[in-house]
């Protein structure tokens, strides 16, 4: 399904592994910027970013600094106006901490475990799935096995058996989750590079008695990228959700550094008693962070699906 | 079709212990297993004496040999909360989580397949473009929340059903089932439609494309051409070529549907095994986990290995290829 994008992406005299050329950058942008829904995507999700990143400047409180809460202030309505004469726009928890603040840090917690576990599968399974690709025999079927393995297991019970083991913490969530999506890379890996072995651009690498690994991650590498790019973001956003459900099922991230999981968890207590907004607002962040990251995924594999040009 | 059968049950034993070699790898390696094993409240001589007895002191290939011999006797260990054996408590709560599974599953086909038919056969509609950007609604949004807004809405707000726990049940053939009285089935339709949710995305989408894709097709138009009813064409004709994917897919996912329940049991305070394992997790009684493992483990790989069989009754292609 590459080999048609290839042989516009990559010059059959590609020996310098050369970067894309500015005006595929450009045709690439303006095709996306077709999708009005997908550009609001992106700015919603650019948005969620930044305000996670620059968290604390623009939080009313530090949630985390219990100098700052105050006990009275408990399970306020969102709108009220606090002991103190501050107002809480999205209403407080149980201890009296603004759940604005809250959320704006969970976001903080819940990117990070997403976006770090999703590039350290990334990672691992890019390069098991292209050495699998690029080298038959033995190790291809070693590694393909352990992918349908992996892919055979519900991803849910591999997580949970794991967490079961090593107990919770944010690096043993980034590790389940790492394990749970490195197979998906390595599938997708291999079967690109499986079709763009038999291109004249390795044919080529291959006759100038260039060393595997630089063939490799040189010229396969980029080649196999555009499908990668796009299960890189979808995953991301599985990630997100998995880490939101091992938190809730109190095996995830520690209440010291709660995601956006966690906090819907410390809602749940208090939904039976019409409570709503502890769960509901870092809830809702969830959804739209989730579904923006899938709207820009699915744009981004319309344009890059040949079929479609 | 005799060795293909052979090869496939020769596969799932293969899956089978691969599993009871992670998990008596990941219990016994990565976690001290006296510490899983023996409360820590015990003394230094009933440490020792229960590590001879559990057979500690052995090499750990014949710990291993143990521990599937002991598998085999239905024996994982006591739990350390119950004090009874842990497949014995596991056992105990399948019935929920099988009824819950299995609801799950009935709800996804009798709402997946009409909505997908919907969607697929007019393709144009203001409707179908609904049901289909609801379904990526259904994909994306993680369960555990939908689950806590649907008791928001359904039973805080509203009040029409009950939000927590399997109500009343009714006892068949010595085990208890909820959906057979009026209360227990309340009890069910929220969880089973939280849990349901993405399977019933999945077929919908599965259908919808799948009937788009049939209608195309010659033996389409000559059943119109030879002046069938729609409805016959419809229900009969297209239905039965996209059912083959639609089945895979749904008895595929079953497995899927049983550890995803942990979820929903936990949003929903359902006791069902999934429940029991959160619990048993945040209490450190491994026996119990290993017995859920086990149990789920066992369950998965026998509905894959039921689906292939159906799959290969319900497409002759498959049974006839395999002959030649």
């Amino acid at each position: 399904m590459t080999a048609e994008t290839t042989s516009s992406a990559a010059p059959s005299d590609a020996l310098v592994a050369v970067p894309p050329p500015l005006n595929l950058v450009r045709k690439f942008s303006a095709d996306f910027a077709r999708s009005r829904v997908a550009v609001a995507a992106l700015a919603v999700f650019i948005l969620l970013i930044l305000a996670a990143i620059f968290a604390p400047w623009i939080t009313p409180q530090d949630p985390y600094d219990l100098m700052q809460l105050d006990i009275m202030d408990g399970r306020l309505a969102p709108g009220s106006t606090g002991y103190g004469g501050k107002l809480f726009v999205l209403g407080t928890d149980d201890q009296g901490r603004d759940l604005l603040s809250g959320i704006i840090y969970g976001l903080r917690t819940s990117l990070l475990v997403g976006i770090g576990s999703a590039l350290i599968a990334a990672l691992i399974g890019t390069t098991l799935g292209l050495a699998a690709g690029y080298a038959e025999g033995r190790v291809e079927s070693l590694v393909m096995r352990l992918v349908d393995l992996q892919l055979s297991i519900p991803t849910i019970l591999t997580a949970l058996m794991i967490l079961a083991v090593m107990g919770k913490g944010v690096a043993n969530v980034v590790l389940a989750l790492v394990i749970v999506d490195w197979a998906i890379y390595a599938r997708t890996t291999r079967a690109t590079a499986l079709a763009e072995r038999e291109q004249e651009y390795i044919e080529a690498a291959r006759s100038l008695a260039l060393p595997w690994w630089r063939i490799m991650f040189r010229h396969l590498l980029p080649n196999c990228l555009p499908p990668l790019i796009v299960i890189a973001m979808i995953q991301i956003a599985n990630a997100i959700a998995l880490e939101a459900t091992l938190s809730f099922l109190g095996l995830g991230v520690p209440i010291t550094e709660p995601s956006l999981g966690l906090l819907i968890a410390n809602g749940y207590k208090y939904i039976l008693s019409g409570t709503y907004w502890i769960s509901t607002f870092p809830g809702l962040v969830l959804l739209v962070l989730i579904i923006s990251i899938n709207l820009v995924g699915d744009h981004v594999r319309d344009i890059l699906n040949p079929r479609n040009q | 079709m005799a060795s293909w059968l052979i090869r496939r049950v020769f596969q799932a034993l293969l899956v089978v212990f691969v599993m009871t070699l992670l998990v008596f790898v990941a219990v016994n390696l990565i976690g001290n297993p006296v510490d899983i094993m023996i409360s820590p409240n015990a003394t230094q001589a009933q440490r020792l004496e229960t590590i001879r007895a559990l057979g500690f002191d052995l090499p750990l290939w014949r710990q291993y040999l143990a521990f599937v011999d002991n598998l085999f006797h239905g024996d994982i260990g006591d739990s350390f909360v119950f004090g009874q054996p842990g497949l014995h408590l596991i056992a105990q709560r399948l019935p929920a989580t099988l009824e819950l599974a299995v609801s799950a599953l009935l709800l996804s086909v009798l709402i997946g397949i009409p909505l997908g038919l919907l969607a697929g056969l007019y393709p144009n509609r203001a409707l179908s473009q609904m049901i289909l950007g609801g379904s990526i609604l259904g994909f994306s949004l993680p369960t555990f929340w939908v689950g806590l807004m649907m008791i928001l809405v359904f039973s805080v707000e509203l009040g029409w059903l009950p939000a927590i726990g399997r109500g009343q049940t009714a006892t068949v053939l010595g085990t208890e089932w909820a959906f057979l009285t009026w209360d227990g089935l309340q009890h069910l339709i929220l969880p089973a439609l939280n849990l349901a949710l993405y399977q019933i995305s999945m077929v919908l989408r599965l259908t919808s494309a799948g009937v788009r894709e049939t209608l195309h097709k010659d033996f389409i138009k000559f059943a119109r051409a030879k002046g069938l009813t729609w409805r016959r064409i419809v229900w009969v004709h297209v239905l039965k070529n996209i059912l083959i994917p639609v089945v895979t897919v749904i008895g595929l996912s079953f497995g899927g549907t049983i550890a995803f329940a942990v979820v929903t049991e936990t949003v929903f305070s359902y006791p069902g095994m999934g429940k029991l394992l959160i619990d048993s997790i945040n209490l450190l009684d491994r026996p119990v986990i290993v017995a859920y493992l086990m149990i789920v483990v066992l369950i998965f790989v026998t509905v894959n290995l039921v689906v292939d069989l159906t799959y290969v009754l319900l497409d002759p292609r498959v049974r006839l290829g395999d002959r030649e």
